[in-house]
């Protein structure tokens, strides 16, 4: 209510009604009313009707009533509000005497505090007047001990200044103690403890002695520890900490920092010495075991030493110069190692070194950041796996000259034991060719170890790009290739000059050969590498058809040569029985010569030898009756006009213009002209070759009648047999037509033989 | 730069000794010797008038026998040696012969080959002697001395070598030294060359697969180039302007070039021809030019830059051919030429045994075939002016 008054000038008139609900609320709020009654309240408030309501208006009510109700009902009404009015009255009867009660045992309850606190006040006098006793106590018994208080200060004090005292003069001999117990650490500690006051108090002579015994002292355990420095052989760990006692004595960095240096210099070169020990022949240890004992003493110890100088200086000054010059002899002797690693049998040991070695290198890497190091060892790496690519491809080249003369063994002993020559031809081939298309595969397998997953230096830019594609694709497989067409050909080239040292086979077989690389192997090859190590094509490589057209040149090469060869053979055979024969002075001939059925023996199984390993190939379409057909060219030529012989003793004119007129219709024929790659056309052009060597020796020689009938003779044998083995059978018949024809020139009494003897003859024979 | 068309001349007997007039610088003449055993065998000179592209012929007989080889003497026009064979009965030796054209065959005889009478009655070769070998086996080939008075000849006779001395107008021969091949088996001199070089005191053989070189002085061997060819070689010639240089060619259907003071390697393979070679000749005066013939009916010109005296060559590019004067100074600096071949000549049909540079005009040369066909062809003109200018 106070509240109330003190606010009554501020507060607006019109707030009062809000004021005094509110209080009306909290009342309700204590007797339990809850806040729905209230809202219930305030929606029917506006209705003047309301009984209940705040705006009732009795009035309006009553007029409401009077107006609405019928007088019935207003009875009933109004016996319904009197009951009401009445039961309200014994309800505020009740209330009131309960309020009543309340009151008076409350007055009660004052009444009694009322005692109780003038009991209270009484006590509380008492107290105030015991705590100004014990104040005053308490302040005399202060002023007594303030004296003493400042005294035992004072001797503390004095307490600790003696015991500092104390230890500054026990410290030479604990210094002492500690040089013979070795215990430096806790020396140099202690000394650096007392040094500053010593140095304060250094004017004062006992103080000064003190120093000056602890100098002498410090002194030797200096000299000491540079004598522990000196000696190297204690730890790389006990030489920093002998570095890190020595410089808390204040010894000059710079020096001591060479000193460190040159130390673990000496140091990591015994380790170095030690390697270079295991490079000797007689201590010969396999290369990972060196590249262990290189990283675990060597590496290791550098580690050490760049941590420790890292530690120990707070700067690289002169570490980087140090570890270059220590690693580069590091890795020179790695890379002796590394060089003298030949065999290529087990490429992982390597591998694995190599992995080792360039792992440890990381932890310098590490250690030294700007450091050449790591780099110069992912350089060794690079060159060794160079090396070993180099390697590889020496052993495979040497691995195909092995083959080549295990083949070339081959060849010859069946050969002994007198079977057909070149008789297992294709299984020589395809074992040939198995076993370097293995050795290949097995050799690119030993090289996948370098970019294996595993190993750390396989995702450096070098593995990943320039390993795969120059490395292995170009310097290994596509170099292999080359090599192998480059010795195919050298075949052909040597083989003129020392006179088919060759054995022809092996010119067939290898001809072969490089015909299936071209068709198949390379691109196989190829595509197996590519593969096998993603070769990104950063930089040029060598195409597969360039290699296929290198393959197919040598095979044409070889095949070419094969003609030759043999076609020399023949063609010697034939050169000697013309040459060597006093065709003027010779018998009528009775048989074919011996030689015609060597040439034709040969011939045959050349025939079966390069049927072996190539196809039959395109012939023109021949009559069925060959031999019968082209033997009448020049029996009968003399009533066809088809050809007249030019043995007929004509006008020479005639036989000149005959043999022009033929020659015009006839294609030029090119003697050793490239061969393709099937049966007939590499037989035809061994034919060719023969038969004009026998041309041309025919024509130098004179005849008699009887040598030019041994010529047709033997012509018609040759004739005979070999028409088979060619394309057009009738190259065969031109060149012995020409034969015939030159021979019957060159014969001083040219008299034909009869056909029919000539056939006679052929027959038998 | 139109070149001209090959001249063609047919002999009517197969024929496989040629040569050119040595001792004719003026007129382009060559001779060509006939092998025949039925008829007379003849000598067929022929003449070329460059100008008007006409051939004429004169004809010689040779009635001793077929004509193996012929050689002209540098000194004297008229006289010549040929091989021919003698055949009797039963027997063929090959004998050789120095001889002497008849002082009418120049005056007389110019007539044009479609003259049909001029041949009925041929003049006849006067004999001057005989290289009377027949101690000593076939001959296979007469070889005057270069650029000599024509007063010394070599003849090559089976395994010997014999040096003649020509004496009292060549009607005299006698031997003034000898040397024998000796080893195994039959050894038989195929062809040689007497070196123009060394003051005419070396020549080369070529027997089998090997080329041999002799010292005329002392009639010993001085070089032997074993295996020169992978069969048998068939002719040489001497670089007329490089001393050591050699060409040679053989039945390996290569030409290989040889400097004879380093014999293990040839200095140069060509492997053109597809048969036999049976025959090659540098130009006389620009050795750069080669000329090789063979059995596959060709002849192949090549131009060796690389190993001729003038391996930098005289050459300047057309574009600049009208300021040749001032080009003159960098030719030096130029670089040189790629060998090559020049052109391959395809107008015979039979094998090709001889072929010769003229003696009057060395942008001129002519081939052999056996049918008798004897063909004048020329240096390519673009190729001729790059040379000279």
């Amino acid at each position: 209510m106070d509240g109330d008054v003190s606010n009554a000038d501020t507060t607006p008139p019109d707030s009062d009604p809000a004021r005094k609900r509110r209080v009306h609320g909290m009342l309700k709020l204590y007797y339990g009313l809850n806040e729905e009654g209230k809202t219930v309240d305030q929606a029917e408030s506006l209705d003047p009707c309301d009984i209940n309501g705040p705006h009732f208006d009795p009035e309006v009510y009553l007029n409401k009533l009077r107006r609405e109700c019928s007088l019935g009902e207003l009875m009933d009404q109004e016996s319904c509000m009197v009951k009401q009015i009445r039961s309200l009255d014994s309800d505020m009867q009740t209330l009131v005497y309960e309020n009543y009660n309340k009151f008076i045992s409350a007055t009660d309850t004052i009444r009694k505090m009322k005692n109780d606190f003038k009991k209270m006040e009484d006590e509380m006098d008492c107290l105030t007047t015991n705590m100004a006793a014990i104040t005053v106590f308490s302040a005399r018994i202060s002023g007594t001990l303030q004296d003493q208080h400042a005294q035992i200060t004072k001797l503390s004090g004095v307490h600790t200044l003696l015991r500092k005292l104390q230890f500054l003069f026990e410290l030479p001999a604990r210094l002492n103690k500690c040089l013979e117990l070795q215990a430096y650490a806790q020396a140099v500690t202690s000394h650096r403890r007392a040094r500053c006051v010593l140095q304060q108090y250094s004017h004062m002579p006992s103080f000064r002695g003190i120093q000056d015994d602890c100098h002498a002292i410090m002194d030797k355990l200096a000299q000491e520890l540079r004598q522990k420095f000196r000696d190297g052989g204690s730890s790389a760990k006990d030489l920093s900490e002998c570095v890190e006692l020595l410089l808390q004595l204040d010894e000059p960095a710079e020096e001591l920092c060479d000193k460190f240096l040159t130390h673990a210099r000496s140091r990591l070169e015994a380790d170095l010495l030690g390697l270079e020990a295991e490079l000797r022949p007689v201590s010969r240890t396999d290369i990972l075991e060196f590249i262990d004992r290189g990283c675990n003493e060597f590496v290791s110890s550098l580690c050490l030493v760049i941590a420790s100088y890292q530690e120990l200086f707070m700067a690289v000054g002169k570490l980087h110069a140090f570890v270059d010059s220590l690693a580069a002899r590091y890795f020179s002797l790695v890379e002796r190692r590394i060089q003298e690693e030949k065999s290529v049998g087990d490429n992982s040991l390597l591998v694995r070194a190599l992995d080792r070695f360039h792992r440890r290198l990381q932890a310098v890497a590490k250690l030294l950041p700007g450091s050449a190091v790591p780099s110069q060892g992912t350089e060794i790496v690079v060159r060794a796996a160079r090396e070993r690519v180099k390697q590889y491809l020496a052993a495979l080249q040497s691995f195909y000259l092995d083959s080549l003369t295990d083949v070339r063994q081959a060849l010859a002993a069946p050969r002994l034991g007198g079977s057909s020559a070149g008789g297992g031809l294709p299984e020589l081939l395809s074992s040939l060719s198995a076993s370097i298309l293995n050795q290949i595969k097995t050799v690119l397998a030993s090289v996948h170890l370098f970019t294996a997953k595993d190993i750390t230096f396989s995702n450096k830019p070098y593995f990943k790009g320039e390993f795969c594609s120059q490395g292995v694709r170009e310097s290994l497989v596509v170099n292999f290739i080359k090599f192998v067409c480059q010795s195919s050909r050298q075949f052909c080239e040597s083989a003129v000059d020392r006179g088919g040292s060759t054995p022809p086979a092996l010119l067939l077989l290898l001809s072969r050969l490089c015909l299936d690389y071209e068709t198949s192997t390379i691109s196989y090859i190829l595509t197996l590498t590519d593969e096998q190590f993603l070769v990104q094509h950063h930089s040029p490589v060598t195409a597969v058809t360039a290699l296929c057209g290198e393959a197919r040149e040598a095979a044409q090469k070889l095949l070419n040569h094969y003609v030759k060869v043999q076609g020399l053979i023949i063609s010697q055979m034939l050169r000697k029985s013309v040459e060597t024969r006093d065709w003027v002075n010779t018998i009528e001939p009775r048989n074919v010569r011996a030689v015609m059925k060597r040439v034709v023996e040969d011939t045959t199984s050349i025939d079966v030898q390069v049927g072996l390993l190539y196809e039959e190939g395109v012939r023109k379409a021949h009559s069925s009756d060959s031999s019968k057909r082209t033997f009448s060219v020049y029996s009968s030529s003399r009533q066809q006009s088809r050809y007249t012989p030019s043995y007929t003793p004509s006008a020479p004119m005639d036989t000149n213009l005959m043999s022009n007129i033929h020659k015009l219709f006839s294609e030029r024929i090119d003697i050793f002209s490239p061969v393709e790659f099937n049966k007939v056309s590499v037989l035809t052009g061994i034919i060719k070759i023969s038969l004009k060597t026998f041309l041309e020796c025919v024509r130098l020689r004179t005849f008699g009648r009887y040598g030019l009938q041994q010529i047709q003779v033997d012509c018609h044998y040759l004739q005979m047999y070999l028409w088979r083995f060619v394309s057009d059978e009738n190259l065969v018949h031109f060149l012995l037509d020409e034969i015939v024809g030159s021979t019957a020139h060159r014969c001083l009494d040219p008299a034909p033989m009869e056909q029919s003897v000539i056939e006679v003859i052929c027959e038998r024979g | 730069m139109e070149d001209d068309a090959p001249v063609i001349y047919g002999l009517e007997f197969q024929a496989r000794a040629l040569t050119s007039q040595t001792a004719e610088s003026d007129a382009i003449r060559f001779l060509v010797g006939t092998q025949s055993l039925k008829f007379d065998n003849q000598i067929h000179i022929i003449d070329f008038d460059d100008e008007n592209n006409i051939i004429s012929k004169s004809v010689l007989q040779h009635e001793a026998g077929e004509i193996w080889h012929i050689s002209a003497s540098p000194a004297d026009k008229a006289v010549l040696t040929t091989c021919y064979n003698i055949t009797s009965e039963s027997r063929v030796v090959t004998s050789s012969a120095v001889w002497r054209m008849p002082p009418e065959w120049e005056s007389g005889s110019h007539e044009s080959p479609d003259d049909p009478h001029n041949s009925h009655n041929p003049q006849s070769l006067d004999l001057l002697c005989h290289l009377d070998n027949s101690a000593h086996g076939n001959a296979s080939c007469v070889l005057w001395e270069p650029m000599g008075d024509g007063k010394r000849v070599i003849s090559l006779a089976d395994n010997h070598a014999l040096l003649w001395d020509l004496t009292e107008s060549s009607t005299q021969a006698t031997i003034s030294s000898s040397a024998t091949l000796e080893g195994k088996g039959q050894l038989k001199f195929t062809s040689g060359k007497w070196s123009p070089h060394h003051n005419c005191t070396q020549l080369a053989t070529a027997n089998d697969t090997a080329i041999r070189g002799w010292d005329l002085r002392t009639m010993k061997q001085i070089y032997c180039i074993e295996n020169a060819h992978g069969q048998l070689v068939r002719d040489l010639d001497f670089n007329p302007n490089k001393q050591y240089y050699l060409a040679s060619c053989g039945d390996d259907c290569k030409v290989k070039f040889w400097d004879v003071r380093n014999i293990s390697e040839p200095v140069k393979t060509l492997e053109e021809h597809s048969h036999w070679v049976w025959s090659v000749r540098y130009n006389h005066s620009h050795d750069q030019l080669v000329l090789t013939g063979s059995s596959d009916s060709r002849v192949i010109l090549s131009n060796m830059v690389s190993i001729s005296s003038e391996p930098f060559g005289h050459l300047v590019d057309d574009d600049d051919l009208s300021d040749g004067e001032d080009n003159h100074n960098d030719e030096k600096t130029k670089e040189p030429l790629q060998d090559s071949i020049i052109s391959m000549y395809e107008e015979h049909e039979d094998s090709v045994y001889a072929i010769e540079w003229s003696s009057a005009d060395p942008w001129l040369f002519a081939s052999l075939s056996y049918d008798g066909r004897l063909v004048i062809n020329r240096v390519p003109r673009a190729l001729k002016y790059r040379i000279l200018l």
